[in-house]
């Protein structure tokens, strides 16, 4: 589905981050992925081109810091100039209630959720301008449409970046660049682990579907938005959430 | 050809205008084909011809064709 094309995929060491990368392999898509954490793609990135033939290029750096970003394009520039689908996953997960949320955790939080996404399409998009194509896919929360108690700094970032996606959609659109955005309900990844047992059944009794969603649900729809079976579909959310209620 | 002929080159087809028209004086906003929009095909466009990645700050100044080739300097491009 994606044979040849090169995709950038943030936050690519776990989670529904890795599911993209895996499946998007899978699909014959040559892989720059990245992590915050030096070393920890190499063994996904060994594995992968063994079993797909595809290329595969680890780019660690922080999404959150611009100088960073940009420092890290100008080296993807020397790996490829056909930049064909960027997900922004890269994220962080924080719970605060209101009256204890600091402003480092707001700085970082929408850093990472919000600001990062921006700084990454401001570069890629322009790469995907000279191409006349691109795909953008922005992994945001069900919390982001619908917000939820609690996760005021998170469901704030996730909120923000729907608007950012929806924004970029209709200035791109011009150079044939989509950009739409993934609403993941409650995922089996890391993230769900740190919650309480009663905050755990209080979601998962939810799901209408009576099931955890897995990061392979959410690649699949990314696989989706990246490919041309999307090929007229720009600024949407897609929820993948089994009808989860929140 | 020359960096100026290549800029100059660079300019006219991203603006999709004509080559003449592309001196030093010519400014951002001055025409209707160098709008906004236009500015990000430019900056793509001189990415590409030129090999490197603008940065955000100097797309923002690029407000003229003098202040490209200026802009241009700073990244081992001589005039």
């Amino acid at each position: 589905m994606l044979n040849g094309k090169y995709a950038l995929i943030t936050g690519a060491n776990r989670g529904i981050g890795k599911a993209i990368v895996e499946i998007f392999a899978r699909n014959k898509c040559n892989i720059i992925a990245n992590s915050r954490t030096g070393g920890s793609l190499e063994n996904l990135g060994s594995e992968l081109k063994d079993q797909y033939r595809i290329k595969f290029h680890p780019l660690y750096f922080d999404v959150s810091d611009s100088d960073q970003v940009k420092e890290s394009f100008k080296e993807l520039i020397k790996i490829t100039k056909d930049l064909d689908i960027v997900v922004n996953n890269a994220g962080v997960l924080v719970n605060n209630l209101l009256g204890m949320v600091s402003k480092k955790t707001i700085n970082d939080v929408f850093s990472v959720n919000a600001f990062a996404a921006i700084y990454v399409m401001q570069y890629a998009s322009r790469l995907m301008i000279k191409n006349q194509k691109g795909s953008i896919i922005n992994i945001s929360s069900i919390v982001g449409v619908a917000g939820n108690a609690g996760q005021v700094v998170y469901s704030g970032s996730k909120s923000a970046l729907l608007g950012i996606t929806r924004s970029a959609a209709k200035e791109l659109a011009a150079y044939n660049i989509r950009v739409n955005s993934i609403a993941p309900g409650f995922i089996d990844t890391d993230m769900i682990k740190s919650l309480s047992p009663e905050k755990y059944k209080e979601r998962f009794d939810s799901i209408k579907m009576k099931r955890l969603g897995t990061p392979e649900d959410v690649a699949n729809c990314a696989l989706f938005l990246a490919s041309d079976l999307s090929s007229y579909i720009t600024g949407q959310v897609i929820g993948v959430d089994g009808g989860m209620l929140i | 050809m020359n960096n100026t002929d290549r800029l100059r080159r660079i300019f006219a087809e991203a603006l999709n205008i004509k080559i003449e028209t592309v001196i030093d004086s010519l400014e951002y906003n001055s025409i209707p084909e160098w709008d906004s929009v236009a500015h990000m095909s430019l900056v793509a466009a001189i990415d590409d011809g030129f090999d490197i990645m603008l940065e955000t700050d100097d797309v923002i100044d690029m407000s003229s064709f003098a202040k490209a080739k200026e802009i241009l300097g700073k990244y081992d491009v001589e005039f």
